[in-house]
């Protein structure tokens, strides 16, 4: 009989992140016996409840899915439509789009870097316990959420489930002038970004790197938000109406979340760390500067240092925000008219957590006949239990607490969004 | 001074639409009522301009759906069990500590917690909640006619349950 000590971790409800959903851990001295992250948020059936509809209902109805990455819901549907129906947007909407989601990664990121993943670093229970000790630091985390939420608002009509978004453009567009009260607070907020970034780059980070396969958006000339090829550090490179072919989505039992893989090469990585690693050369000058300061070299494959690169990717937004406002001049009109026609349609988005991809099919009338949404965490999800196969041995000989809260904040380093994903956290660490 | 009433909540997502009911009868009524999705920098920049406020939400609770709980925020901190339902770990509960620890909570801040069971999209109101929408209107709306002065609805009370 084996006298090897075993243990089970368990997080019955996993913290600071959107949605439900536990984590799973069974050691059998170092060594892991088994991983599980169980998404346990019933399903949500959005991809049924499109089925019907009139297209020209899904920007609206897609927001709903998620309340921290409405925009990229919005934007990944009208692109998937608009290339159903094979219409070209105005070069205005298009840079409007890209303002818009410049606005919703500034908020998620913020909240994410501050609230719910500095606390880990800094030894806090939550965001709200870190502030009497970082006062400063919580109001500009606070500030930098509410410029995000005011591009959302002046853009979308309100800072959640925004209403202005429509195949073919937006409902209303704003005038040059509302948009330029952004550029004072734009300022700041690039300035805060890079103190961010220089703020988490100061956080102590696990020795762990792991050999990914990073997989982004990737445009000619433009870090990804809206528009590019799907590529990959191991010679993918597709079209979105090729993701299909490439990318499977799998039912575990212990998820109500699909596990999505790459076919016959298994987890793959979406989000900030796959994006930077792709297209670095990308960035403004001020980003890639700020990275370097960081100590950020590529490719960087700790992910317990995707706070630093949310934080680069912060910098990014506001020059990126600024670097819009400043050529916008509005669109001849809001949108344009959209002839109906039975077709197939399918786009990816960078969300800020990472590649959101949909696939519409509309008949004659323009209903919806099929609807394939695959989020960006059930694409983690895979690769979050792979990280913790890989780190769980290194904290063996660590009290099952301190091993609870290091996986905690292995899971968190993806920002993982259940909420999104069901269509997910609670830690149980089993030692056997 | 009268009292200005925030009210949170997603009328898509069953009960989690009882604070947005409230804040609609009450204008009905004639009794002014800001509606908020519960987004904690929105709701926290509302509490920081204001001397008196009645917040109102759905929560999350074991009791009887309609069940209602007031607390006085200004003597104790609201329950996360109770808050747990909001955008990204970052909703109300949050917003009302997070003004506390940096001391920007209205002088008054009482709390409505319509205890809900039910928040999937596109779920009806559970039976119970209904009512007590329209409980939690006529009381504030009572204290709104009354010119009663906020601090003193809860005078030296805590935490009550309706």
């Amino acid at each position: 009989m084996s006298d090897v000590k075993s243990r089970t971790i368990k997080v019955d409800y996993l913290a600071r992140v959107e949605g439900e959903g536990s984590l799973y851990v069974k050691l059998k001295g170092n060594q892991v016996q088994d991983v599980k992250l169980k998404i346990f948020e019933p399903p949500r059936l959005f991809e049924a409840l499109l089925r019907g509809r009139h297209f020209s209902e899904v920007p609206d109805i897609v927001a709903r899915i998620c309340g921290i990455c409405p925009v990229a819901y919005q934007m990944s549907a009208v692109h998937a439509l608009e290339r159903a129906l094979e219409i070209q947007i105005d070069p205005a909407v298009r840079l409007l789009r890209r303002l818009f989601y410049c606005g919703e990664w500034i908020e998620s990121h913020a909240l994410h870097v501050y609230m719910l993943h500095a606390p880990d670093f800094l030894g806090y229970q939550d965001f709200i316990q870190m502030a009497p000790d970082h006062r400063h630091i919580v109001e500009r985390a606070l500030r930098l959420k509410k410029i995000g939420n005011l591009i959302m608002t002046i853009l979308g009509g309100r800072e959640i489930h925004p209403v202005s978004v429509a195949v073919g453009g937006f409902y209303k567009v704003p005038a040059r002038r509302d948009l330029l009260p952004l550029v004072d607070d734009l300022k700041w907020a690039l300035q805060a970004s890079l103190e961010t970034a220089k703020w988490v780059a100061g956080f102590d980070f696990p020795d762990f790197e792991q050999d990914y396969e990073f997989v982004s958006l990737s445009h000619p000339s433009e870090y990804p938000l809206n528009e590019g090829r799907i590529v990959s550090n191991r010679g993918l490179n597709i079209g979105a109406s090729e993701y299909e072919k490439y990318f499977i989505e799998q039912h575990v039992q212990h998820s109500n979340a699909l596990h999505s893989i790459l076919r016959g090469r298994g987890s793959y990585k979406v989000g900030p760390m796959a994006r930077f690693n792709l297209n670095y050369e990308k960035l403004p000058d001020v980003a890639k500067e700020a990275a370097r300061e960081c100590g950020l070299s590529l490719p960087c494959r700790n992910p317990f240092r995707s706070i630093v690169v949310r934080a680069i990717e912060l910098v990014f937004a506001c020059h990126e925000a600024l670097r819009v406002i400043e050529e916008y001049q509005p669109p001849s009109a809001p949108r344009q008219e959209v002839p109906v026609h039975s077709n197939t349609g399918q786009a990816a988005t960078e969300a800020p957590r990472g590649l959101l991809y949909h696939h519409y099919k509309l008949d004659q009338e323009g209903l919806i006949t099929l609807a394939k949404i695959v989020p960006p965490t059930s694409q983690n999800q895979k690769r979050i239990e792979d990280d913790l196969w890989q780190f769980v041995p290194r904290l063996a000989e660590m009290p099952t607490e301190e091993i609870r809260w290091k996986c905690e904040q292995a899971v968190r380093n993806y920002d993982p969004c259940i909420s999104c994903a069901t269509h997910f956290i609670r830690l149980n660490l089993e030692r056997e | 001074m009268t009292f200005q009433v925030i009210a949170c909540g997603n009328l898509d997502r069953g009960d989690d639409a009882a604070g947005l009911l409230v804040a609609r009868r009450l204008r009905q009524l004639g009794v002014p009522a800001h509606e908020q999705s519960g987004e904690a920098c929105v709701l926290m920049e509302s509490l920081a301009g204001a001397e008196k406020v009645i917040l109102v939400d759905a929560v999350a609770a074991e009791d009887e759906p309609g069940t209602i709980q007031a607390w006085n925020a200004n003597l104790v901190p609201l329950p996360r069990e109770s808050f747990c339902c909001s955008t990204h770990a970052f909703g109300v509960r949050e917003a009302v500590e997070l003004a506390r620890t940096l001391g920007r909570l209205p002088r008054t801040l009482i709390v409505y917690g319509i205890a809900g069971r039910n928040f999937q999209m596109g779920a009806p109101l559970s039976p119970g909640v209904a009512e007590a929408v329209e409980r939690v209107v006529q009381r504030i709306a009572t204290d709104f006619f009354s010119a009663t002065s906020a601090e003193n609805l809860f005078a030296g009370t805590v935490r009550e349950i309706i």
